[in-house]
């Protein structure tokens, strides 16, 4: 069953993503508002990815064997300047995208093996992605213009 | 005869609940003049808080003499705090900045004329648009304190002529959080609540409210209720024992002094607490609001014991102060600073707006929501888009708003910087410390010390790639920074209107000349204007006024239709009585005292200013996303989990900082550190500390102590005070100007702004920067050599009086109080006022309901 292939996908990924904001939050501190509000949606994927250990744990986590395959990359550094900072929010974005529709594939799989712990997590950790995406996408239109017409870098 | 400086709040005038408030006419006169002498009274408002309260300004031989409180004023009664009455003239004829100045090239500000001053701005700015960063080079960074017409003349200049989305005020430090919870709760900014509810309420709840140092008139009017037969019982959230905080002890209410950074999770608990008490009005929650489901079950885990542990406060009173909101008939609320500058700072304002919610207490006399303001004119520059926000609190991701200005202005939509959200303070500062802008033009306020972390402040501001206009009546430490500094005409020596916390609009007449060749920053911008030939579609002058009421017709027009409609208002009609609250139009011709009685909110997408926000991260709601929520009417109820603040107390920094206003001081001195009367109340910095920190650090009264943070580090003479343990106080007032062995801009070898110490962060939804959450370690370096020059006569009052002088004024500050000197003026009312009640479910139509 690819069901368990794909838990362990998703659990591998919300630690991805929780690493990056951690490398964004960092490498980015002199944007208070970025450095504090990555820090704690990095905290929120850390909950995703306790919360998904229960049902790795049932399901029995496979890691893929070609794992370059489905694995998602994070974030290896931070840019500088401007333009940087609206690259890595892009990247971000980009995560938490595959996170988000990696939730929607394991609820419609969870829906047809009618299982509702699975529904459960699904559900919840769903809305917080959702919430990540949006400020992510909220962050990004304000850097936008600035970013790319104004900045020196 | 009264000293209001020992005084504060003078003689009272106790009534019972449902009667009047009486009149008091409070006048102070230099003392060289009798009242016999005074040439003219000219009709004012007080600017030297949030209040707006009426004044009269006297005037001898071309100068002003003194301020008498206007008895005829439904906002003071005729009452002046001791701010007014002592500072609001006696700066006149001091060291006024008279001359433009300009750097000569050994890059010294030299006096120069008014010509070659502005062509040296306009010189620059020009060289700034023909680059590739065009109008997204220019920043302009204004003020809550100067007049309406003001405002809107440069909203349009920066949005409209230049087309820059970089434009914000001090009001982004001061009220900032009540714009945004306004919006978030009731779709719009604009106050639901009067002043007028003081005397109809049951119980007054103060949440990080000093309202007994920060609006004295507002304080006089609940101690008249405290005093009188029926008095409320006060619920004081605050970590230091204020004035509030004893009265609330002294009629029966609750103290609740949480650590700094806790607000959010004493709001869950307290709302939690109501729901689960079933203190509710479910039909009016069922009728107007939305979000009741997500509310009670983000609230769900905050026990009273849960939030306790959080916040450090006996659970006991939690319940008690929850018990008192859900079963006193009548509340009203008020909100300020240790609130607004703190963590979570919108989510626990909004808690307020939910509160009411839940039990349908908003719209009827005793009711009242008022989310305060710090300034005299922040509500102004909230509502005329100098700030962030569009003017007539549209909404800048609606593109009919947009239209809607464009047609107005005459000129292209995408002119108009609606494409982003609107810049932030903040965020302002952070691009000029980038350099991607390149102007920085700044009125009315003194960020080298009235911003956080003030080292980084001082950086930017030296920074070559900036070029700086500062444009004030003093020589601040900011101007002492700048490229060009243009000389301000103040109040009394302009014409103007204002508004203040409850929406009520005031004229301040032009009293005498400016000094020198100082102008009007109307004056300055419409000239900034005609250099710059800013032109409309059709090649005309962008901005077709040349004077103030001119700009008040134009903003008219802009208003009218929205909430916050002028439509009915003129100089005139401002003239003779009293100050009048908005809306004014055809419906109510008299003003509007309370919003939302129909309990129809501005929530419909047509007519809302903002889709709303996730309160966590303040990320924004598109457009389908309000629209599927189908709102039309009625208000949200928001909710947000608890999260701890970025930087809490540990080990190498132990202490929560907060900093604060204090009675005798406005802002950072400019107008309060020029009268003779307040600056011998409170002459300089002091460090409040509670008695038990104290003496674990075994520092005495008066003895000096460095406070640090991660950023810098000041110091000052300690005050053991009041407040809880755990929590040091700084006053935000002092600076350099006047300190002697400095440059009057940055410390020396003493530095005492408590921004010194503060963080660059703030709140998601509201950008408003957190003044109340820097941890820092304090340590002694001096012995005392007498006590701290704290005030005694208010929340820095000493743990123990012994040794420690009373704070008076003297002769010099003998003020006349005349109560009972006339009939209590009437409130604005509407004939409908006394039909529709809310609860009742019915829909009446209103400024607030949709287009068609």
């Amino acid at each position: 069953m690819h069901l368990a292939t794909y838990v362990g996908l998703q659990h591998t990924a919300s630690r991805t993503l929780a690493g990056s904001f951690r490398q964004v939050a960092d490498g980015h501190a002199d944007e208070p508002d970025v450095h504090s509000l990555c820090h704690t949606l990095a905290r929120m994927c850390d909950a995703h990815v306790e919360r998904l250990a229960p049902v790795a744990e049932r399901y029995g986590e496979q890691h893929e064997e070609e794992p370059e395959r489905l694995h998602a990359d994070g974030l290896s550094d931070t840019r500088s300047g401007g333009v940087g900072l609206l690259r890595d929010l892009q990247d971000l974005y980009t995560l938490a995208s595959f996170v988000d529709i990696t939730w929607t594939v394991l609820g419609q799989a969870a829906q047809g093996t009618r299982d509702h712990g699975l529904l459960d997590v699904v559900e919840s950790c769903k809305t917080d992605t959702q919430r990540q995406l949006k400020w992510l996408d909220t962050r990004i239109k304000q850097a936008a213009p600035q970013a790319l017409i104004a900045s020196a870098r | 005869m009264t000293d209001r400086i020992a005084d504060i709040w003078g003689t009272r005038t106790p009534h019972e609940k449902d009667t009047p408030w009486p009149v008091r006419v409070d006048s102070h006169l230099d003392s060289s003049v009798t009242e016999q002498d005074v040439d003219r009274w000219v009709q004012s408002a007080c600017v030297l808080c949030s209040n707006g309260c009426g004044c009269d300004i006297a005037v001898k031989d071309g100068r002003m003499v003194g301020v008498r409180g206007r008895a005829t004023d439904t906002v003071n009664h005729g009452r002046l705090g001791p701010k007014g009455l002592y500072g609001s003239w006696q700066w006149n004829r001091t060291d006024r900045l008279t001359r433009p100045l300009v750097r000569d090239a050994g890059g010294n500000l030299v006096e120069t004329d008014w010509d070659t001053a502005m062509d040296r701005i306009v010189e620059r700015s020009r060289q700034l648009l023909a680059t590739d960063a065009g109008a997204l080079s220019h920043g302009f960074y204004t003020s809550g304190q100067l007049f309406l017409e003001e405002y809107y003349t440069l909203g349009v200049i920066g949005k409209a002529g230049l087309g820059t989305p970089h434009m914000d005020g001090n009001t982004r430090l001061c009220t900032a959080t009540a714009a945004a919870a306004m919006k978030e709760s009731f779709g719009s900014d604009g106050q639901p609540g009067s002043y007028s509810d003081i005397e109809a309420t049951d119980a007054v709840f103060l949440y990080g409210h000093n309202m007994a140092e920060t609006q004295t008139v507002l304080w006089m009017r609940i101690l008249d209720r405290v005093h009188g037969p029926t008095p409320p019982r006060i619920v004081a959230v605050d970590p230091r024992t204020t004035p509030v905080a004893e009265a609330a002890r002294a009629t029966g209410g609750v103290h609740l002094a949480p650590l700094p950074g806790t607000n959010q999770a004493l709001m869950n608990a307290l709302v939690r607490e109501v729901i689960h008490h079933g203190w509710l009005d479910e039909e009016y929650i069922a009728a107007h609001t939305l979000g009741f489901d997500e509310l009670r079950s983000t609230v769900g885990p905050y026990t009273p014991e849960h939030a306790a542990e959080i916040c450090r406060v006996p659970a006991d009173d939690i319940r008690r102060a929850a018990e008192i909101f859900g079963t006193s008939e009548r509340v009203l609320s008020t909100v300020l600073q240790g609130f607004y500058q703190s963590h979570q700072a919108t989510a626990a304002s909004c808690a307020v707006n939910n509160l009411h919610l839940l039990r349908g207490l908003l719209g009827r006399p005793g009711c009242g929501i008022l989310q305060m303001n710090g300034q005299p004119t922040a509500q102004n520059n909230r509502e005329c888009g100098a700030d962030g926000d569009l003017p007539a609190f549209r909404n800048w991701d609606n593109p009919d708003h947009v239209r809607e200005l464009a047609e107005l202005w005459n000129v292209d939509p995408l002119t108009i910087p609606h494409w982003s959200p609107p810049t932030h303070a903040l965020q302002i500062w952070r691009y000029c410390e980038q350099g991607s802008i390149g102007l920085l033009w700044i009125a009315g306020t003194n960020p080298a010390v009235s911003m956080p972390d003030l080292p980084r402040i001082r950086r930017i501001l030296q920074q070559d790639s900036l070029f700086t206009v500062v444009q004030d009546g003093f020589l601040t430490e900011t101007a002492r920074y700048a490229d060009v500094v243009l000389p301000a005409a103040l109040w009394g020596e302009k014409q103007g209107t204002f508004t203040n916390v409850d929406r009520t609009v005031h004229l301040s007449d032009q009293a005498i000349e400016p000094p020198g060749e100082a102008r009007s920053d109307l004056d300055i911008w419409l000239d900034y204007a005609r250099r710059m030939d800013f032109r409309d579609r059709d090649g005309a002058p962008l901005v077709k006024w040349s004077d103030p009421e001119g700009a008040f017709e134009a903003w008219k027009e802009c208003t009218r239709g929205r909430l916050v409609d002028y439509t009915g208002l003129s100089y005139d009609k401002l003239r003779g009585g009293t100050g009048i609250p908005w809306p004014v139009n055809e419906e109510a011709p008299e003003g509007t005292e309370r919003l939302y009685s129909d309990a129809q909110f501005a929530t419909h997408p047509d007519v809302c200013e903002t889709y709303g926000h996730d309160l966590l991260t303040g990320g924004a709601l598109s457009e389908q996303e309000y629209r599927a929520l189908r709102p039309d009417g009625r208000a949200f109820l928001k909710a947000a989990a608890y999260v701890p603040p970025p930087e809490g107390p540990g080990e190498e920094y132990p202490f929560v900082l907060s900093t604060g206003r204090t009675v005798y001081h406005f802002h950072t001195r400019t107008k309060t550190g020029r009268s003779r009367s307040l600056r011998r109340a409170a002459p300089g910095v002091w460090v409040e500390l509670s008695a038990g920190d104290a003496a674990r650090l075994a520092v005495g009264e008066g003895d000096v102590v460095r406070v640090e943070s991660r950023r810098g580090a000041m110091q000052g003479p300690v005050r053991i005070g009041r407040g809880r343990d755990g929590v040091v106080f700084v006053p935000f007032h002092y600076g350099y100007w006047d300190q002697p062995g400095t440059d009057g801009a940055a410390p020396g070898d003493a530095p005492r702004a408590a921004n010194e110490l503060t963080l660059t962060e703030w709140d998601p939804v509201s950008k408003q920067p957190m003044f109340k959450t820097a941890a820092v370690k304090v340590t002694k370096i001096a012995d005392a050599t007498g006590p701290s020059p704290a005030p005694t006569t208010a929340a820095s009052a000493p743990a123990d009086p012994t040794g420690v002088p009373p704070t008076v004024g003297g002769p010099e500050a003998d003020v006349r109080e005349q109560p009972y000197a006339a009939e209590p003026p009437q409130p604005a009312r509407q004939p409908e006022d006394s039909g529709e009640q809310p609860g009742s479910g019915g829909a009446t139509t209103s400024a607030t309901g949709p287009k068609d």
